[in-house]
């Protein structure tokens, strides 16, 4: 037998570069324990100790930021996580949902009379997962991180006890999202097979060195075909869609923010990062199958969401045709040849970022909504007459509407021009070409909720409440897309970086 | 000759891995309660633990086997979090087959 007495030596932890998830991790075991042995808090206070929480993580990330900026980026704890520019913004987005929708959840716990620290210490540790999601360099890395966020979904999703509907979405959820993990991790287990590493960067040298390692192609891409699908359920690309309008309807509306913000950006930027760093020599053989999935995704996206009569389900499609715009962006890398891949990153980075804003805010109106109507009703009727009742909360809507449109001067045109200014870039004309019909269509699906606001006569005279939370949170994320809007080089001077990916 | 070709090889198990996860998949596309579902999901995880073993044993690398372990801590962790989510939505309702879901339909 083996004769080596082995003795375990852990790697070298730098703990301020891993500072945000250790904060996180801290704040929601913290929240969850003095939460549970106190009497019940004052209304606000779970949520407003979460949003302090997160926006510690927030700060720290910033520091992480301007290190990365002087120093360049590296590979943390034996080559398990990346820091990079990348995955800081991603941390960085994914905190300021977790803040936003925290002041929201607040309010709408309050008015159902269900105030408790639980769901707050559960977006702090789905938030922990995304962020190490992001961040990892390690595809089992990645799965524990997808796991810690799909586990704590999954809760969020069933969190409403008194409906049903809740509960449904959540069992749905859980049944396809396990599935889907399954997927990936066998992806994960073939890949290892032929490669003999589970290290992104290690695969990556291990696919390009054709002497060393015997390899065996068809196992390889089967692998990193059922990774694809596993990502593909994730996050909602067609034809592993079906889940998401379900489960968007039935969860309560911010933990849908929670879900369409937070899961999204971390599942798509670990998408990208995966394809990116591990197989950009076999990226002849996934950017076809990437450049199919992205036109489908942006198609029907946005031509079911015409047919839909609840603006969460309408929402939802709308998001699936966000996810296949950022396709477009990982398509765009697949370009090896061309000069200008780099820009397949940042236009990612970008868009995730603008898009975590634009989803949060777009919810939260819905939240705010839907708690003024008698049962918690999210058709598009609840949205009638708005206008009349609410000018502010109208015109908050109508511009978080726009930018999902991408009309300019509003934050969702920087991220959808910069998308398809990379694609033209690259030469995918026919996949710019769809983008830009398929944003047409999706278009179509904001008027009819902004007529629906604006257009109708007031037809009940009750007194429409907004909470200060949610006004504040509602304020914040329209102030953001105004003024990257407005001023887009405040975030693409920053980002002119973004695509030096982590590698030693 | 017979009892050579008999004699295991890795191939043998990743074929086996490959038809238990085959398994767990017609099973969760198929069968309507979500208990089954729920074990057909976990029969893939372990699939997926069998191929992981094989092929750590075929590198002679360690970390294959250790992924084993963090794999059945996930799977454990998402049988609490599923059978709560059950156990929630049969003190609602007598019984649960995912053609009761039906509130939500797509």
């Amino acid at each position: 037998m083996n004769d080596e007495v082995a003795t375990f030596v852990g790697p070298a932890i730098d703990w301020f570069s891993v500072s945000p998830i250790v904060v996180l991790l801290c704040g929601a075991l913290l929240l969850l324990l003095v939460g549970s042995l106190t009497p019940q808090w004052r209304r606000g206070g779970y949520g407003l100790a979460s949003a302090v929480i997160a926006l510690i993580a927030i700060a720290l990330s910033v520091f992480l930021w301007r290190d990365i900026s002087s120093s360049g980026p590296k590979l943390l704890v034996g080559s398990a996580l990346a820091l990079d520019q990348f995955a800081v913004l991603a941390s960085i987005a994914i905190c300021s949902a977790v803040v936003l929708v925290s002041l929201v959840t607040s309010d709408y716990l309050a008015s159902e009379n269900a105030d408790s620290p639980e769901i707050y210490a559960l977006y702090l540790t789905a938030a922990i997962g995304g962020i190490v999601m992001a961040a990892s360099n390690d595809l089992v890395v990645l799965f524990l991180g997808l796991e810690t966020l799909s586990l704590s979904l999954y809760l969020l999703a069933a969190s409403n006890r008194k409906r049903t509907q809740s509960q449904e979405a959540g069992l749905k959820y859980f049944i396809l999202g396990g599935f889907a993990s399954a997927f990936f991790l066998y992806g994960v287990a073939l890949t290892y097979g032929t490669t003999g590493s589970t290290r992104l960067v290690d695969i990556n040298l291990a696919l390009n060195s054709y002497i060393t390692v015997p390899r065996n192609d068809t196992l390889l891409l089967v692998g990193v075909g059922l990774m694809l699908i596993g990502f593909g359920f994730k996050v909602s690309l067609v034809p592993f869609q079906a889940w998401t309008p379900d489960v968007y309807q039935g969860s309560p509306t911010p933990v849908t923010a929670f879900m369409a913000s937070v899961g999204k950006v971390a599942a798509l930027v670990a998408l990208v990062r995966v394809f990116v760093t591990a197989f950009p020599s076999r990226a002849d053989d996934w950017g076809p199958v990437v450049l199919v999935l992205s036109a489908l995704t942006l198609i029907v996206g946005s031509v079911v969401a015409i047919i839909q009569v609840d603006v969460k389900r309408m929402l939802a499609y709308s998001s699936i045709s966000h996810a296949g715009f950022i396709l477009v962006g990982l398509e765009v890398s697949s370009h090896r040849s061309s000069p200008d891949v780099g820009d397949g990153l940042i236009a990612i980075g970008v868009y995730v970022a603008l898009y975590a804003a634009l989803v949060v805010g777009t919810f939260s109106v819905v939240t705010v909504v839907a708690q003024n109507t008698n049962d918690g009703a999210t058709s598009l009727d609840a949205f009638k007459s708005l206008g009349k009742r609410k000018p502010l909360l109208a015109l908050a809507m109508t511009v978080l509407l726009l930018a999902q449109a991408g009309v300019p001067l509003t934050s969702g045109f920087v991220a959808k021009f910069g998308i398809i200014q990379a694609a033209v870039a690259v030469g995918s004309y026919e996949l710019a070409v769809i983008a830009m019909v398929c944003a047409v269509i999706a278009a179509f699906v904001y008027l009819r909720i902004m007529v629906s606001m604006w257009s109708s006569e007031a037809t009940t005279t009750e007194p429409f409440k907004v909470s200060s939370f949610s006004a504040i949170s509602i304020a914040i994320a329209v102030l953001t897309t105004l003024v990257i809007g407005i001023l887009p080089n405040l975030l693409l001077d920053l980002t002119s970086n973004l695509s030096q990916l982590a590698s030693k | 000759m017979i009892a050579a070709l008999l004699v295991p090889t890795a191939t043998w198990y990743l074929v086996l891995s490959a038809i238990l996860f085959g398994i767990g998949t017609f099973g969760v596309l198929v069968r309507r309660n979500p208990l089954v579902m729920f074990m057909c999901i976990e029969l893939m995880l372990n699939a997926v633990n069998l191929s992981f073993v094989t092929l750590a044993r075929e590198l002679n690398d360690i970390n294959g086997q250790t992924i084993v372990f963090f794999v059945m801590v996930v799977a454990a962790a998402e049988v609490v979090v599923g059978l709560g989510i059950i156990v929630a939505i049969m003190r609602n309702r007598s019984s649960v087959t995912a053609d009761d879901l039906i509130e939500l339909n797509g």
